[in-house]
């Protein structure tokens, strides 16, 4: 299996909300069990078209999101694969044990989906700024934790989501999107990295919005001799721990990347893995345990430290950190 | 109800469950006696022909589905399960043991007739008004019956799923809600008072009716009275929490309670009593 990378980093053609709506009306068609719920967001999840398609299945349930999780808990009992959208704050820290009972725990079939990921939900500010989703959603047994990055991978990750049962938390960028995928790159699978790009000196793991920031960083690294591997860790859970530890032991250095909290995110599972398996020397770009503000995304992308030329920071950082680190086993 | 209920038989029935209830709490020798009492005499009229469903065939699609809300009272549902056919009776005595089908509190996975987990209060309304509305596209005019606690009542979630009820018309859901006016730390008028409960409900959009929970004629009327609304409908049950164990009757002790072995020959002894009562009229 192999995945096309796009090239040029354009924005996706259509916004990764509308990929997600397409899919699901598409998928809706094929399958009578597909079913849209919504704690009065709809407008904001692009999802009204599915409304208008397929009104008995639409469960727009205003705004209480505790009760939505149940609803869908209750629809996925009798065989439905309800999939729950709102903010990614609310889908989460709001329903923690909602996602819990109503889903993981009773071994229900539930997607849910929240919005507006870390620095993406800009103007919202703070308070709609999900940087501890991912820690709380990966903390639930039995869960699946995906975060596609654009709208091709928008639409396969969904694909995936209906096919495969049991409880999912998917972040989904609405508005723009890099286009990182071309659109007929082959299928994602479940628990495997796709690797974007190979490379021997460092690996760039990313997921979300800095996998088009890690490209970028491995073209800058390209410039200056240094050999970069990019791997989309979209799968959080189920993490690809194979391709993390070949990346460890064929490049020796690693920096994750990622618009989330480094602590109990994609930098925790993937330092996790290291220790078990196989200690490495790495770098965590993301946010460094702090609250989110409020300003455009490009403007928190700066605030933050969530640019390529911070991942091209940690990545000389943490292969300086490899060279001293041979060079002790030298000595 | 398909056929006109037999109550002395249903009555009987009741006590059998109460019997079997403090057996299966009493062998462990703690759990949560009170609450589970009290819902005693709704179950005994739902599993004696007001539900459609098969032992047999536990997961029957089309059939009538039941949520216990307030899972904590899964003895007595599990009781009741035992006594219809459901598993086998010595399956009651493994309550809470390692490795058991019957946790303490309800899980659809474990225990045949259970038909959704719950233990964290107030998410069983939800669920059950989820199950409703994946019940209406399948095109069934089965009912979903929840039964929710008094204390349970506090949580903010069963409002919503009480708001969304409303605006999605489920008028095959019928709700008891067991008043029993204890909760855990004390008189529910004490610690969060809920007021007039049923009049809550009406101003939500809901059918509301209270009756007296240990008559079962008088829920079994108000289970036909439900069926004819056009809405969703909220029984509450005025109950006695511990009913039948008269030495705990409305405790505030006995939400989760030890029981010592004479404290079960106690209780069943006035269990025994109540049925040569009723047996005698």
């Amino acid at each position: 299996m192999s995945v096309k990378v796009a090239a040029g980093y354009h924005n996706c053609g259509i916004e990764p909300r509308k990929a997600y709506c397409n899919t699901l009306i598409d998928m809706a068609k094929e399958d009578s069990r597909v079913c849209v719920l919504d704690a009065d967001l709809m407008s904001a999840s692009g999802t009204k078209p599915f409304m208008a398609a397929f009104p008995e299945r639409t469960f727009d349930c205003g705004v209480q999101e505790a009760n939505m999780i149940g609803v869908a808990g209750g629809l996925s009992s009798r065989g439905f694969i309800p999939f729950c959208h709102t903010f990614g704050t609310f889908a989460t820290r709001r329903v923690c044990d909602q996602v819990f009972l109503a889903g993981t725990y009773a071994r229900q079939n539930i997607k849910i989906v929240g919005s507006d990921p870390g620095i993406t939900a800009a103007l919202n500010g703070g308070t709609h700024m999900p940087l501890e989703d991912l820690g709380i959603m990966t903390s639930l047994a039995g869960i699946t934790v995906v975060e596609p990055c654009d709208s091709v991978s928008v639409a396969k990750v969904t694909r995936l989501a209906k096919e495969t049962y049991g409880t999912w938390y998917m972040r989904l960028v609405r508005k723009t999107a890099v286009q990182v995928y071309e659109e007929d790159t082959d299928d994602f699978v479940l628990g495997k990295a796709n690797l974007l790009r190979d490379g021997n000196d460092v690996t760039i793991i990313a997921m979300g919005y800095m996998v088009s920031e890690s490209l970028k960083a491995a073209d800058m690294l390209a410039e200056e001799g240094v050999s970069a591997r990019v791997l989309d860790m979209w799968t959080l859970k189920p993490l690809d721990e194979e391709a993390v530890i070949a990346a460890a032991r064929e490049t020796g250095a690693i920096v994750t990347a990622e618009n989330h909290n480094v602590w109990n995110g994609l930098g925790s599972a993937v330092a996790s893995c290291l220790a078990l398996h196989c200690p490495t020397p790495m770098e965590m770009v993301g946010v460094q345990n702090e609250f989110g503000e409020v300003a455009k995304t490009p403007a928190l992308a700066q605030r933050f430290h969530l640019t390529a030329e911070e991942v091209v920071a940690k990545a000389h950082r943490v292969m300086l950190r490899n060279r001293n680190d041979a060079a002790d086993a030298i000595h | 109800m398909k056929r006109a209920m037999n109550v002395k038989e249903v009555r009987l029935f009741a006590n059998d469950i109460r019997r079997e209830t403090i057996k299966c709490i009493g062998h462990l020798g703690v759990g949560h006696i009170g609450g589970a009492l009290s819902i005693v005499d709704v179950l005994a009229v739902l599993y004696s022909g007001t539900m459609n469903i098969d032992p047999r065939d536990p997961k029957k699609d089309d059939r009538d589905f039941l949520v216990c809300s307030k899972g904590h009272a899964g003895p007595a549902v599990y009781a009741t399960l035992a006594l219809k056919g459901y598993f086998p009776m010595e399956m009651l005595l493994t309550l809470n043991q390692l490795g058991t089908n019957l946790p303490s509190h309800c899980d659809m996975n474990r225990t045949p007739g259970i038909d959704m987990t719950t233990g964290s209060l107030g998410q069983g309304a939800s669920t059950a008004m989820g199950i409703a509305c994946g019940n209406r596209l399948k095109g069934y005019d089965n009912y979903t019956y929840l039964i929710l606690g008094d204390g349970e009542i506090n949580e903010g979630q069963v409002w919503e799923a009480a708001l969304f009820a409303n605006a999605r018309k489920l008028s095959h859901v019928i709700a008891f809600v067991d008043r029993n006016r204890l909760q855990l730390d004390g008189p529910t008028d004490d610690i969060c008072p809920l007021l007039d409960i049923a009049a809550k409900f009406e101003s939500f959009g809901w059918y509301g009716q209270s009756v007296d929970g240990h008559d079962v004629e008088a829920i079994a009327r108000a289970i036909n009275n439900a069926k004819a609304q056009d809405k969703p409908s909220v029984i509450v049950l005025n109950t006695i929490k511990g009913k039948g164990y008269r030495k705990i009757e409305d405790q505030p002790s006995n939400h989760n309670a030890t029981i010592s072995a004479a404290q079960m020959e106690e209780a069943l002894a006035d269990i025994a009593a109540e049925r040569a009562a009723i047996e005698a009229e």
